[in-house]
Formats: structure tokens, C-alpha cells, sequence
């Protein structure tokens, strides 16, 4: 399977469902660490995203137009650090994702341009329970699975799986960046509303791809 | 550059972004009464009128500095502030983004500073530069010399300005070295929390040689995490103070 801008639409999509089923986890795990606004704030970003999908007069030609559209609905709507951060990474993926679909390697330029964009903002490094810690590991992932050849589905089916496997890496860490970073030890022993987050994101794009997977059997492959 | 006949302002705008509305627009008054050809634009807050800063709104006041002026230079007040601001920056196209400095400067005095040299019609890399240079005016002096004989407002009942016992117990300076505990070092809240702990006591205290009383000379100082300071405090409350302060330090600011 390719990644095509359908798959992009219903990514974004099911990634909105999700944050909206997760607000209220999202929010208590922000509550532990931070300011307790995190579900609240994603949920009125993703669910901005999606009124503006439906309001769009054609749908979108490229993957590039639909994460561009994210990033800069994030932006406005987000607020705080996170509308900044997945904002950038949104639109530093957007500039990797011109093309009418991606594959596997495509899939591995759009995570890394969105790593590339939440540390060129946020100047976290790994290990700082940041999104970083859920967003690195995945590029990572997504590169070995490109390079087992991988199609865009397997590439980020393995990103996704490492991001939650960062998340929940996350518990142990001491916060050195962001809010939390304010909480200094007590930070330890909860998991990174941001990386929480990340996971979700992603996930939600392997959802996408196995819905895709329903209609696409039936039809043959070139 | 700008023609004077449809941009009568200087060729320097800037632009003030911060959590609060009213800090924005009360700077902008502030510098703007300094330097009053000079276009300043407030973005500061959010729409609903909560603390934070607004990606639209920053956009928009870039926007308006961008139409009139050769080069913008942006301070903005704290954290997420100056993300909103690069995010701003990274959706502008890279010939307008050139035209944007984000400037390392305390906020009101680097706006005022900044708007009397736009005034002058200096070019934004000198008005950057002069914003910059504005976090000095917290700086410590290279020498200093003994504390003005100003009034202890705590503890100075007996010993009054000028009194003899103070004088001599102000003569020996008590120093000691910590390290900063808390990772991030001493950025906008411990840096205000040792403010705080030191201005508490009848003491002229010191870390790392800056004033341990004013909050910028602490930020100023850019102590991280793991970095030695020395701790120096002289005056009639010198050891309670020395005792507050290191602890402070080592405890974390309670973070920890």
C-alpha cells in the first residue's frame, strides 16, 4: 500500500476520533506534569482541523496539502507549547509530502521532517520526556522497516509501535524540558502528555491505512 | 528600502509579543512615547482575553510591520511565546522570514531600548543589537564596590544606615559554592524564588557574582543545571542569608 492523499484525509480523521476518545487521559496525564490542558487543547485543535476539511470546496491533491492544513488549523487552535510544536512538525512533514502519495521511504521523509521540526522548536533531545521520546524512536522504526523494504503501511505500523513503546518510556524519565521540567523528580513515574499524544497521532495513521485496507481488497493489485 | 512616500515610518518596526495583552500594549505605550516614529505592534494574549500568545494574532501584527517596515525586530516575553513567534516566522516566506529578528532581550527595557535606536532610523540587525545589548543594563559592574547605605527595610531597627555595627559586620563576606541543581538552572521561576529568598534578609548577597536580589541579573546569568556558583553574602544577616540561599540552590527551588 501507498499513502495517498485519502489515506492522509482519514489519518487526520480517525486521529481527531481518537484524541476525543483519549481527551480525558490525556488531560489527567497533563494534569500529573503540567497544566492540565493538554486533551482539552488537542481535541479543540483536531476537531478544528476536521470542520475545516469539510468545509474545503475540493478535497485536497496532495498528502502535503492535508498535513499542511493541520499544521496551521494546530497553530491557531492548539495554543500554549503543543500548538507551536505539532504545528512545526505538521508543516516541516507537509514540505516532505508534495507528492500525490508516499511510500515507504516517503512515510520515513514525513516523520523525520516532523522530528526535525518539534526539536528545531523545542530544542528537546531524547531522554528529556518530551514528544521526542515517542517521535525519535518512531523515525527510527520507520527507517529499519524502510529498509526492509517495507511499504508505507508496514513503515508506519513500526513507527506507531515504537512511538507507544516511547511514551510509555517516558514514565521513568526525569523532565529537563517544558513545564514539567518545573517538577523536577516528582516529574518521575508519569508518562509525557506529549509523547502520550504522539502515539495516538500515529497510531491513528496505521488505523487509516488498515481501513483503507477493507475497500482496496477487492480490487487487484497492480 | 522604503519609499518615503507610502511608508512615511522608520525603516525598523518591531514588534512586542506576550502572554499578557496588557503587557504588550503597555509596552508598546511605553516605548512608543520614546519613539514615536517608529511603528510598534502588540500581539499579546489570547482572543478570549486569558494569558498566552495567539499564533493569528502574532501573524497578523508581523503582518502590518512587514507591509511598512525593512526589517522587524520581534521580543516577545517567555516560553511559549517565543515558539509562537518561530512558528510564525516559519510560515512567512523566506524572503519576508530574513526580515524578522527575534531578539535575546529582557522585554521592556530591550522594547525601549530597541524603539529609541529604530527611531534614529537604524536597520534592524543595529536595533536587534541594541535590544540585546539591553539585558547589560542588569549586568554586574565589574568592581563593586561597597553596598549604598541604603536603609534595611528588615531587622534594622537598631542598626540604622550608616551605623557603626553595621559597618563592621558588612566588612566580612561569607562565600560559599553550590551547584545548580535543577536541570534547566536558574531560568524565569527559581531565579525569582532565589530573588525572593535573598531579598528577605539584611544581607547584600551574590551568585555568581550578580546580584543575588534582582530576578534579570540571575536570569542574566544563564546558570544551568550542574554548573558551580559562589554564593557571597555580607551584612549584619550574612550567614541566615548565605544559609537560605545556598539552600535554596541545592534544594531544587523545590522542584527537585
Amino acid at each position: 500500500m501507498a499513502a495517498d492523499v485519502a489515506w492522509a484525509e482519514r489519518w487526520v480523521r480517525e486521529t481527531a476520533r481518537s484524541i476525543a476518545e483519549h481527551k480525558d487521559e490525556l488531560t489527567e496525564l497533563d494534569r500529573q506534569i503540567g497544566d492540565g490542558d493538554h486533551g482539552e487543547n488537542m481535541n479543540r485543535g483536531f476537531t478544528a482541523v476536521v470542520a475545516k476539511l469539510d468545509a474545503l470546496p475540493e478535497p485536497p491533491a496532495h498528502v502535503s496539502d492535508v498535513l499542511k492544513l493541520v499544521a496551521t488549523t494546530l497553530m491557531s487552535t492548539v495554543g500554549g507549547a503543543a500548538g507551536p510544536l505539532y504545528g512545526t512538525a505538521f508543516l516541516r512533514a507537509s514540505k516532505l509530502a508534495d507528492l500525490p502519495e508516499l511510500d515507504g521511504r516517503g512515510v520515513v521523509a514525513v516523520l523525520e521532517g516532523a522530528l526535525e521540526g518539534v526539536q528545531a522548536r523545542g530544542k528537546a533531545t531524547v531522554g528529556e520526556k518530551t514528544m521526542v521520546d515517542a517521535l525519535s524512536p518512531a523515525v527510527q522504526a520507520a527507517v529499519r522497516a524502510a529498509d526492509a523494504g517495507g511499504d508505507a503501511r508496514a513503515v508506519f505500523a513500526a513507527a506507531a509501535e515504537a512511538a507507544q513503546a516511547g511514551a510509555e518510556g517516558t514514565i521513568p524519565l526525569l523532565a529537563t524540558k517544558g513545564r514539567a521540567s518545573y517538577l523536577g523528580e516528582r516529574s518521575i513515574g508519569h508518562e509525557d502528555p506529549g509523547a502520550a499524544s504522539t502515539a495516538l497521532v500515529l497510531a491513528a495513521g496505521v488505523a487509516a491505512s488498515e481501513s483503507e485496507d477493507v475497500t482496496a481488497a477487492s480490487e487487484p493489485e497492480p | 528600502m522604503t519609499d518615503p512616500a507610502t511608508a512615511p515610518r522608520t525603516p525598523t518596526a518591531l514588534v512586542l509579543v506576550s502572554h499578557a495583552d496588557e503587557l504588550a500594549r503597555g509596552t508598546a505605550r511605553l516605548a512608543g512615547q520614546m519613539a514615536p516614529a517608529v511603528l510598534i505592534e502588540a500581539a499579546g494574549g489570547l482572543p478570549d482575553g486569558g494569558l498566552g500568545t495567539d499564533f493569528d494574532r502574532v501573524q497578523d501584527a508581523l503582518g502590518r510591520a512587514l507591509a511598512t517596515a525593512d526589517g522587524v525586530v520581534v521580543l516577545a516575553d517567555l516560553g511559549s511565546a517565543i515558539l509562537t513567534v518561530e512558528s510564525v516566522v516559519e510560515f512567512l516566506d523566506p524572503d519576508d522570514a530574513a526580515r524578522v529578528h527575534l531578539a535575546t532581550a529582557p522585554f521592556v527595557e530591550g522594547a525601549v531600548a530597541a524603539a529609541v535606536s529604530a527611531n534614529g532610523g537604524a536597520p534592524a540587525d543595529a536595533v536587534l543589537r541594541v535590544a540585546e545589548d539591553a539585558g547589560r543594563s542588569f549586568a554586574p559592574t565589574p568592581s563593586p564596590g561597597p553596598p549604598p547605605a541604603a536603609p534595611p527595610t528588615a531587622g534594622g531597627g537598631e542598626a540604622g544606615p550608616g551605623a557603626p555595627g553595621a559597618a563592621t559586620a558588612g566588612a566580612e563576606v561569607l562565600r560559599r559554592t553550590v551547584t545548580i541543581r535543577n536541570p534547566l538552572g536558574l531560568h524565569a521561576r527559581p531565579a525569582a524564588e532565589l530573588a525572593r529568598t535573598a531579598s528577605g534578609f539584611d544581607a547584600e548577597v551574590t551568585v555568581g557574582g550578580v546580584e543575588a536580589a534582582s530576578v534579570l541579573e540571575l536570569m542574566a546569568l544563564g546558570a544551568t543545571g550542574g554548573q558551580e556558583v559562589e554564593v557571597t553574602a555580607r551584612g549584619p544577616e550574612a550567614d541566615a542569608a548565605l544559609d537560605a540561599v545556598t539552600g535554596a540552590i541545592e534544594g531544587g527551588f523545590g522542584e527537585a
